[in-house]
């Protein structure tokens, strides 16, 4: 029988549902997304009370602790964590959220493992699972974002038949336990196997592919939480749960396209480390080195400029000094703009939020399909610390190894800016032409110290 | 679980996987970041399950130990999730409006 009490309780829940639908929608636009987000806060806030309210707690003190811990290390990292260790920590927040799944589906199989029906059973393994290897996975990749593990992919001889076979016994395990409920053994051992398995899954992954792991580990995430939604029977926890797996995966999708590969590619194919031989054929021609000066009177004297951002602009925690320069030169009725390519930075939309910190108003943010065409109309084009995304071999090469990804055509323009630390390759390794272009000249040094001189040297003319 | 609930629960997972793909394809490239934290604070709905795993009764102490570390990592996504979303929100700005909450 329902009580009274328990009516209120699910009550609370749809309105939390109802809220969540319509803060995501709110996300559309950033004018309404921010009173989006008191619309779920208060959601949550109604669920959280709704269940304390209509389940039996009789002991408060583990949630209440909980809750404080909790409380107080999720305020301390939402007020301490800078913009560019933004994919850190989201990658931490997939860790803990697939935990809190993981657990949850380990405490109902202690305390009602043998009562439960096949299809609760079998919700509860997925649960298990994902979250397990979810978990482990996004530790690796935040140590990765971090630089505590090696960014460039760990791979060894028979990696993928490991991995294989490390699958294969993990769901061996869930079918013998979803058969045989009176396994234990075989349900502990399909989660060490997913431990196991979500650190193999990451480490040959390089951070160049960050983005595509990251929308990846964040649909299992949230599919994680949906099957909780199944094994309790709870439907806000459904629908909570699937949406951030749907956006997840939309993401994924989004992020796979941009680079012109298969979501199976990215997670078997270990980027970034087979492609030294590969591209060294096409090398050739010498980099044009640029003086500071020379470069601040192309700027100043230029119509209209191009910024480029890429994960350099984060690691130099140059946004500001971006900013600053493009203020300089727009005093002297340049028109700049903004290009941001899907999948540059580390997770999706981080150049966006780096820039709107720094204050850069976000209409003057260009996305890749609009900004293409201006191109051939632009005076110069500052690449700041990119490098793929602008390469002009995936289109031009079709023998390249991201032929067909989607660039930023900064090549068209009428001469390029290139700031990048030093000559080596970026990160991915591969060679790139647009360096060698005539049309290309390179500002070696720090982005920061560059962007910061280049204005000092922009007043001065 | 009943095959009654078993197929509720079915109906409700597909239809937010449909509202979910309508809704979400909508966001703009722009708020993606803010995007993927506010999904992840949102799926730390999954409190709510930890909650009665840590004080519900007749429940072994192992449960309540991990339920009280649900709880802690739920609270944290939950916390962490909503707070930074909005410090992220809140640096958007249209042009020419100079962003003074932002400033200081």
């Amino acid at each position: 029988m329902m009580t009274l009490t328990s009516y209120f309780m699910e009550a609370t829940y749809l309105v939390a549902s109802i809220l969540f639908i319509l803060s995501l929608k709110m996300m559309s636009h950033p004018e309404t997304a921010r009173r989006g987000m008191f619309l779920a806060e208060g959601g949550m806030f109604a669920a959280i009370v709704g269940t304390l309210i209509g389940t039996h707690i009789i002991s408060w003190v583990w949630i209440i602790g909980g809750l404080a811990l909790g409380s107080i290390i999720g305020g301390w990292m939402a007020i301490s964590v800078p913009m560019t260790a933004m994919p850190q920590r989201t990658a931490l927040s997939h860790a803990f959220g697939a935990l809190a799944a993981a657990l949850v589906g380990i405490g109902e199989f202690i305390v009602k493992g043998n009562e439960m029906g096949v299809v609760t059973r079998g919700a509860l393994g997925f649960e298990v699972m994902l979250g397990a290897l979810t978990t482990t996975g996004s530790l690796i990749a935040a140590g990765k974002l971090q630089d505590i593990i090696a960014g460039k992919p760990i791979q060894f001889r028979g990696q993928n038949y490991l991995n294989l076979l490390i699958a294969l016994a993990m769901v061996s395990c869930f079918v013998a336990f979803w058969i045989h409920p009176e396994m234990v053994v075989a349900f502990y051992a399909m989660l060490t196997l997913a431990f196991i398995f979500g650190v193999l899954l990451v480490i040959p992954i390089g951070s160049a592919d960050m983005p595509v792991v990251m929308s990846l580990l964040n649909s299992y995430a949230g599919l994680a939480a949906a099957a909780t939604g199944f094994v309790l029977g709870n439907n806000v926890l459904i629908i909570a749960g699937t949406l951030d797996g749907f956006s997840g995966f939309i993401l994924s999708v989004l992020m796979c396209k941009a680079m012109n590969r298969s979501i199976t590619n990215v997670l078997f194919g270990g980027f970034g480390s087979v492609i030294a031989e590969a591209s060294s054929a096409n090398a050739g021609g010498v980099m044009r080195e640029i003086s500071l000066d020379d470069a601040a009177m192309q700027l100043a004297f230029a119509n209209r400029v191009i910024f480029v951002p890429g994960y350099g602009l984060a690691t130099a925690q140059a946004q500001h000094a971006c900013r600053e320069l493009a203020e300089l030169l727009e005093g002297r009725g340049v028109t700049v703009k903004y290009a941001i390519h899907p999948v540059a930075g580390r997770m999706p939309g981080h150049m966006n939020v780096l820039l709107a910190e720094a204050n850069v108003p976000y209409a003057a943010l260009y996305e890749m399909e609009q900004i293409n065409p201006e191109f051939p109309s632009t005076d110069v084009a500052v690449v700041i610390g990119a490098n793929d995304v602008v390469n002009p071999d995936a289109r031009d090469n079709p023998n390249s190894l991201i032929a067909g990804m989607p660039i930023l055509e900064v090549d068209r323009a009428r001469s390029v800016i290139v700031l990048k630390r030093g000559q080596g390759r970026g990160f991915s390794g591969l060679e790139n032409p647009l360096f060698f272009k005539a049309c290309t000249n390179m500002l070696y040094g720090d982005a920061k110290a560059s962007l910061s001189q280049l204005a000092q040297a922009v007043q001065h003319v | 679980m009943n095959p009654v609930v078993l197929i509720a629960s079915v109906y409700v997972f597909a239809l937010a996987a449909f509202l979910g793909y309508q809704v979400i394809s909508r966001v703009p490239p722009l708020l993606h970041t803010p995007l993927m934290s506010a999904t992840n604070a949102i799926s730390g709905i999954s409190l709510i399950g930890s909650l009665v795993l840590a004080g519900s009764a007749n429940y072994p102490l192992g449960a309540h130990i991990l339920g009280f570390v649900a709880v802690t990592t739920a609270t944290i996504n939950v916390v962490g999730g909503f707070g930074i979303t909005d410090r992220m929100l809140k640096m958007f700005r249209k042009r020419g409006t100079e962003a003074k909450e932002v400033a200081k």
